[in-house]
């Protein structure tokens, strides 16, 4: 299990398009091993299928796909972009922050899900997010979430 | 009470939905099974209420349960209104 980790987690990318941040949290993922390249081809056409119901809070998209599309370890990135990116959303655009989930079907998907919404509820946290300027920042956001 | 959140894939974004509908729904004191799914499972499922996004409540147009929509599933005070708005226990 991963979460948010230095080597999957990347401040101030720039995205020229959504397809390009969803790529972009996905091959922090892949380079690591915690997914195949086909994860990210089903999490780009689950976009087109489903649409930017991902999009879970104002600045906040969570893509991801189904655990039988290649995934080796339950896993969450994080992409930072550097300049915010709309993705369609009626009420959530535009996104700043775009964490990758890599969705196993153990135990450990939902504890990483957990993670991610107690880190997620307080607003506070997704602004120090969207504006820390460096790894260490984030680290620390990440590890008082985690009382 | 039969509740569902449904998202398209039925992986991720409903199984977050879930656990903070959990919560509110603890918090109220309301008991109910909340179960998570995708939007074309959904459709054949029973329930009483189900809980989703703006983008995916229209594949649910028709369906029995009552169908209700949450814009930020990290947004306990949005979850919490929606539930008193919606919900008759």
């Amino acid at each position: 299990m991963r979460f948010l980790e230095e080597s999957i987690v990347k401040v101030g990318v720039e995205a020229a398009n959504v397809e390009g941040a969803i790529e972009a949290a996905g091959e922090l993922l892949l380079k690591e091993g915690y997914i195949e390249k086909s994860y990210i081809e089903a999490m780009k056409y689950s976009y087109k299928e489903n649409g930017p119901y991902f999009v879970l809070a104002p600045s906040i998209a969570i893509p991801h796909a189904r655990p039988e599309d290649g995934v080796n370890e339950a896993s969450v990135s994080l992409v930072q972009l550097k300049d915010p990116i709309v993705f369609g959303h009626a009420s959530n655009d535009p996104v700043r922050l775009v964490f990758g989930l890599g969705a196993s079907s153990s135990e450990e998907h939902i504890t990483l899900l957990r993670k991610l919404t107690g880190l997620l509820n307080d607003p506070m946290n997704v602004e120090k997010l969207a504006t820390a300027g460096t790894y260490e920042e984030i680290k620390k956001i990440v590890e008082m979430g985690r009382s | 009470m039969k509740v569902l959140t449904v998202c398209g894939l039925g992986q991720g974004t409903s199984l977050i939905l879930k656990m903070n509908v959990e919560q509110a729904l603890a918090d109220k004191g309301i008991s109910a099974e909340v179960e998570h799914t995708d939007v074309s499972t959904a459709s054949t499922m029973e329930a009483d209420y189900i809980i989703t996004s703006n983008e995916l409540a229209e594949g649910l147009v028709g369906h029995r349960a009552k169908v209700f929509i949450v814009n930020n599933y990290f947004d306990m005070e949005e979850i919490n209104k929606a539930i008193d708005e919606n919900v008759v226990s």
